[in-house]
C-alpha cells in the first residue's frame, strides 16, 4: 500500500473530513497543486474550484470549495474553507441560481467593497457552473 | 373579598401561563442542545485557524510594519464596541447583563476621553442602547439566527468591521458577549478583536512556502479570523441565550406552580367559608322558627 497523509477539510460550521488519503489536489490561487505524503510545508490561499481526494489510485471524493486556505506540514494537509459542497450535489440549476444571485449583487453594488464582493461571488458561481457542466 | 369565580379565573389564567412557560422551557432545552452542538462543531476550524495564524506570525516576528489589523494603528483614540445580544427577550437577565456590561465599558471609555462607536448585533441591544447612545450607534444587525447561526451572517458583520477599520474609522474593537459555561451560568465577557492579540508561536516554526506570498495570505487570513471570532461569539451567545431562557422559564414554571397551589388553597378556604356561612344561615333560620 502506498504512503498516506492526513487530510482535513474544515468549514466554519463543522469538520467535514478527516482521514488518511493518498493524494489531494487543491485549487491554489496560483494554480492547482497536488499534495503527496512528505510534501514540503506550504501555505496557500485557495480560489473557487474542486478538491480531488485520491485513494487507491483513483479519485475517491471531490469537493467544490468557494474560498479558503490550505496548509501543508509534516503532519498532513489542512484545508480551511468557507463553503464546501460534494461535487455530486452540484447541479446546473444550483449554479444558475448562484449566478443570478451574484448578478443581483453586481447590479446593486455601490461601494468598492460591494463590487469586489459581488465579483467574487460571480467567480464562485461561474466556477460552479463549469463544474456542473463537466459533471453532467 | 374576591368571589369564587374570580379565583377560578385567576387559577385558569396562571395555569395557562404555566403551560406556556413550560413549553418554552422544553423548546429552549432542545434549541440549547443544538446550539451547543453547533458551537462544538465550529471549534476545529477556529483551532486550526489559530494554529495557522501562529505559524504565520512566526515569520513576521521582529518584523516591523505587519498588517495593521495585527499590530494596530498605533493609536487608541476611537473605540468600537460590538454589543452582541439576542433578538428576543424572555430569557432572564441574559440581555440586560450584556447591556449593563456594555454600558459600563462605554462609560469607562468616555471617562478616559476616548471616542466611542457602537455596533449592535441583536435587536435587544439596539433597542436598549438606542435610548441613551443613539448618536454612538453606527450600525446594527438584527436579521440573523432565524433558525441557527450561519457563518455568512458572522462574515457580514466582520466585513462591516473590516471596512470600517480600513477606512480608519476606529482603532480598537472590543466585543461584549455572553460566554456559555453551562445552562445555569453564562459569563458576560469582553474580547478585543482588533488589533488581534496573536497566539503564542511555537519555538520551532517550520519554514513554509507561501503562495502567493506571506503578506497576502496574512491580509486574507486576518479578516477571516475576525469573522471566525465573531462567529464563535455569536454561537456562544446563541447557546447562552437558550440556556438563560431555559433557566428563566424553569423558574417561571415553578413560580406559576407555587402561585397555583396558593390560589387553590385560598379558593378552597373561601369555598368552605361560604358553605359554613350558608349552613349557619339555614340553621339559625330554622332555630328562629
Amino acid at each position: 500500500m502506498a504512503d498516506t497523509l492526513q487530510f482535513e477539510l474544515v468549514s466554519p460550521e463543522r469538520l467535514l473530513l478527516s482521514e488518511q488519503v493518498e493524494m489531494v489536489v487543491v485549487p491554489g490561487t496560483d494554480g492547482y497543486f497536488g499534495v503527496l505524503p512528505k510534501h514540503a510545508p506550504v501555505m496557500s490561499t485557495l480560489r473557487p474550484g474542486v478538491i480531488d481526494v485520491y485513494r487507491g489510485g483513483t479519485i475517491s471524493q471531490q469537493y467544490f470549495v468557494a474560498a479558503g486556505f490550505a496548509e501543508v506540514n509534516a503532519s498532513g494537509i489542512t484545508v480551511l474553507v468557507d463553503e464546501a459542497v460534494p461535487v455530486a450535489e452540484i447541479t446546473r440549476a444550483k449554479a444558475d441560481e448562484r449566478r443570478a444571485l451574484a448578478q443581483g449583487m453586481i447590479d446593486k453594488a455601490g461601494s468598492e467593497g460591494d463590487k469586489r464582493k459581488a465579483a467574487d461571488a460571480m467567480r464562485v458561481a461561474e466556477e460552479m457552473a463549469a463544474v456542473a457542466g463537466r459533471a453532467n | 373579598m374576591p368571589s369564587l369565580k374570580d379565583f377560578r379565573v385567576r387559577i385558569a389564567s396562571v395555569q395557562s401561563t404555566k403551560k406556556i412557560t413550560s413549553a418554552m422551557k422544553m423548546v429552549a432545552a432542545s434549541k440549547l442542545r443544538r446550539a451547543q452542538e453547533a458551537a462544538e462543531a465550529a471549534r476545529p476550524y477556529a483551532e486550526r485557524m489559530e494554529k495557522m495564524l501562529g505559524n504565520l506570525a512566526g515569520s513576521f516576528k521582529g518584523q516591523a510594519g505587519g498588517p495593521k489589523m495585527m499590530s494596530g494603528t498605533g493609536k487608541d483614540d476611537v473605540h468600537l464596541v460590538l454589543v452582541m445580544t439576542a433578538n428576543r427577550g424572555l430569557c432572564g437577565g441574559f440581555n440586560s447583563n450584556i447591556i449593563r456590561n456594555a454600558r459600563l465599558l462605554i462609560r469607562d471609555l468616555k471617562d478616559k476621553g476616548k471616542q466611542v462607536k457602537v455596533l449592535c448585533v441583536g435587536r435587544k441591544g439596539r433597542d436598549s442602547l438606542r435610548r441613551d447612545y443613539r448618536d454612538l450607534i453606527v450600525d446594527s444587525f438584527t436579521e440573523f439566527a432565524r433558525k441557527r447561526v450561519a457563518f455568512v451572517e458572522a462574515a457580514e458583520v466582520a466585513t462591516r468591521v473590516t471596512e470600517m477599520f480600513n477606512a480608519g474609522q476606529f482603532d480598537v474593537c472590543t466585543m461584549v458577549y455572553a460566554r456559555f459555561k453551562s445552562a445555569l451560568t453564562q459569563v458576560v465577557s469582553r474580547q478585543q478583536i482588533v488589533p488581534f492579540p496573536l497566539p503564542e508561536t511555537s519555538a520551532a516554526a517550520v519554514p513554509y512556502d507561501y503562495e502567493p506570498s506571506d503578506q497576502e495570505i496574512l491580509e486574507d487570513l486576518l479578516p477571516r479570523n475576525l469573522a471566525i471570532q465573531i462567529f464563535r461569539s455569536m454561537l456562544e451567545n446563541a447557546a447562552s441565550e437558550q440556556g438563560a431562557r431555559m433557566t428563566a422559564m424553569d423558574n417561571a414554571t415553578r413560580n406559576a406552580g407555587e402561585m397555583i397551589s396558593g390560589l387553590t388553597l385560598k379558593y378552597n378556604r373561601t369555598r368552605q367559608a361560604m358553605i359554613t356561612k350558608e349552613l349557619i344561615e339555614i340553621i339559625s333560620g330554622a332555630e328562629a322558627v
